[in-house]
């Protein structure tokens, strides 16, 4: 059986990013068609599609559509572009090698829910995909696509703008988007009101993923239920999901959203380099917990994966071999959380550079078993004590390393030493030839 | 805009350079509803960067006044944000990611490297004014690891080898 590929399906033809290109396989086809639907359809055909959200939370994103308030105008479409969770690489590959099908997706959206401004927040350090999509915006400006007119016949318009960040990963959290959108630091909001309600300049703002919005075409030219067929129960579609870390062919891999976690990394990402074993997994981005080997025959639907106590977040899955130390992991994972904590609440301003500090002291060999249940009772202190989910997605990782691999860390404190000395990133660190769709970097 | 800076420090910089600086603010501003230009800060600021070197306070005076807020605002945004340069920074700007899954495959290695052969510790700058390196976090290059950025391009699959030739060629 041919796998069905939605998102990837055009990377790695020649010119793929361009209008012309994108129209010869039939792109914009699925606008035109939406043009000729009643605005509330194309709603009622993404709620029956079970898309959810693809930047980590996995909310519905048919019915975060119907939170909008009725009489309130403007709204605004803001489409996040920040990609900036540890181990997550997707996004970017839609905007350099099909931007198209964003901006047709953008288009849709905004046809549907009567939207005449959509903002896409591409973390600064995505020059290129920022240039490519900027591209795509003007070229479809210029070909009438999108303008005072949709495909130059439909009155409706419609204005695009690529709003660019400048390195703080709070800002992939969707108020302190709206933040940043609005030209401050990123310090996320109280919620509620949600931004459906009260979003960019207090308007009601729909915000969703590069990849959620990128998927609209489809489910408009194919039907909210051929979508719905793809996945299971209330999941539906396919993936990006990214495989980094300790394997032989790291990539992008689109597949269906229940699709199993050991296959993706022991089939399709070639399995563990120099046939090592798997040691641990973190199936959705940095801040999901952490799984040993023996729990990843799993689904990766998002609702597999918290039964099996973890989150599929972002879809980056990454993988660490048996001669990886897990202490070593988690203290760059903390010291990236305390990096890039906002420092507006206090348990997540001071407690993740407190994590930080004890992890590192317990690595270097200089803490004793106290040190470890003390890491153990700070992370505590932060979990659901914070206005946005920074303070959660530090907590998380440190809870779910300690109860997984509490002897790695006890290890270290009795013998003050790291047990791997200088490998504690594992034995085989160098690149390896990447696959992203069909492209082999 | 021709009107002239309102704010004092602003007279530091160059009058040429402040004359561009206008010119191409004109184009970021068209991208956001005429009665929200503070949206532009963030554009702003990097635009100031480009054209004198980093976001100096002078620069987050005059951001501020073209886009009618105070000064503070644009001090905060400036510090906030990792990507503006609020100290003089090198010709080149070095970045290297040692993020989990760069340094799964050697993004710690280079980054050690890099500042043993440039005899620089995180952030530094050497001494002619040619490279400044820093660590950063997730460059969003976990497949094609290990990732930096020189001058905001993005170069992936490093090794020793690979960022030896990239660095070494730098002007």
């Amino acid at each position: 059986m041919s796998e069905t590929l939605i998102l990837s399906k055009r990377w790695g033809k020649p010119n793929s990013a361009a209008l012309e290109t994108y129209r010869q396989d039939g792109g914009y086809a699925a606008l035109d068609k939406a043009l000729g639907m009643e605005p509330g359809a194309i709603v009622d055909e993404v709620k029956k599609s079970n898309l959810r959200g693809r930047g980590g939370a996995g909310f519905a994103t048919g019915l975060k559509w119907t939170f909008l308030p009725k009489d309130v105008r403007p709204r605004y479409l803001t489409v996040n572009g920040d990609e900036s969770e540890p181990g997550t690489f997707k996004d970017r590959y839609i905007l350099e090698h099909d931007p198209h099908m964003l901006v047709e997706g953008i288009a849709i959206t905004c046809y549907a829910l009567d939207i005449h401004r959509a903002f896409v927040y591409i973390r600064g350090e995505f020059a290129k995909q920022a240039r490519s999509l900027e591209k795509a915006i003007a070229d479809a400006r210029a070909a009438g696509i999108i303008g005072p007119r949709l495909l130059g016949k439909k009155d409706f318009d419609l204005e695009i703008v690529v709003h660019r960040g400048a390195g703080a990963y709070i800002c992939g959290e969707e108020s302190a988007l709206l933040e940043s959108l609005e030209g401050k630091k990123g310090y996320p909001r109280l919620k509620p009101p949600f931004p459906a309600v009260s979003g960019l300049w207090a308007k009601p703002t729909i915000i969703n993923n590069v990849e959620t919005i990128a998927n609209i075409p489809w489910i408009i030219a194919n039907g909210g239920e051929a979508f719905a067929a793809l996945g299971v129960g209330k999941s539906g579609g396919t993936r990006l999901f990214g495989v980094s870390g300790h394997v032989n062919r790291p990539g992008v891999y689109e597949k269906p959203v229940a699709y199993n976690l050991k296959k993706l990394i022991m089939e399709d990402a070639g399995g563990v380099v120099g046939g090592r074993k798997i040691k641990a997994v973190i199936p959705g981005g940095s801040s999901s917990p952490v799984l040993t080997a023996d729990e990843i025959d799993i689904s990766l639907e998002f609702d597999a994966v918290k039964a099996a106590g973890s989150m599929s977040g972002s879809g980056g899955v990454m993988v660490f071999d048996e001669s990886t130390c897990m202490v070593r992991v988690l203290s760059r994972i903390s010291k990236f959380y305390a990096e890039e904590s906002c420092g507006q609440c206090t348990p997540c301003r001071e407690g993740t550079s407190w994590m930080e500090g004890i992890v590192h002291k317990i690595e270097s060999g200089h803490a004793t078993v106290a040190d470890v249940a003390k890491l153990e009772q700070i992370s505590g202190n932060i979990l659901g004590m914070t206005i946005c989910a920074l303070g959660d997605a530090a907590a998380m990782p440190v809870q779910s390393f300690l109860k997984k691999f509490k002897h790695e860390f006890l290890q270290h404190a009795e013998e003050h030493r790291c047990p791997y000395g200088d490998h504690g990133w594992g034995l085989e660190q160098s690149s390896r030839a990447a696959r992203v769709g069909a492209i082999t970097y | 805009m021709t009107k002239p800076a309102s704010v004092g420090a602003v007279e530091e910089l160059p009058r040429e350079k402040i004359e561009h600086f206008d010119r191409e603010l004109q184009a970021i501003l068209k991208r956001y509803p005429p009665d929200r230009k503070a949206a532009a800060m963030l554009p702003a600021l990097r635009l100031g960067q480009e054209v004198f070197g980093y976001a100096s306070p002078a620069v987050q005076r005059l951001c501020a006044d073209r886009l009618g807020v105070s000064a503070a605002r644009a001090e905060e945004v400036a510090t906030f944000y990792v990507m503006f340069h609020t100290e003089p920074v090198g010709a080149h700007v070095v970045e290297v990611c040692t993020n989990v899954s760069c340094s799964l495959c050697g993004g710690e290695r280079i980054f050690e490297y890099l500042k043993k052969k440039l005899a620089l510790a995180n952030g530094q700058t050497t001494r002619d004014g040619r490279i400044t390196v820093r660590e950063v976090e997730c460059l969003g290059s976990c497949g094609t690891a290990p990732a930096m950025l020189v001058d905001e391009e993005m170069y992936e699959r490093l090794d020793v080898q690979k960022v030896e030739q990239i660095v070494g060629g730098l002007k």
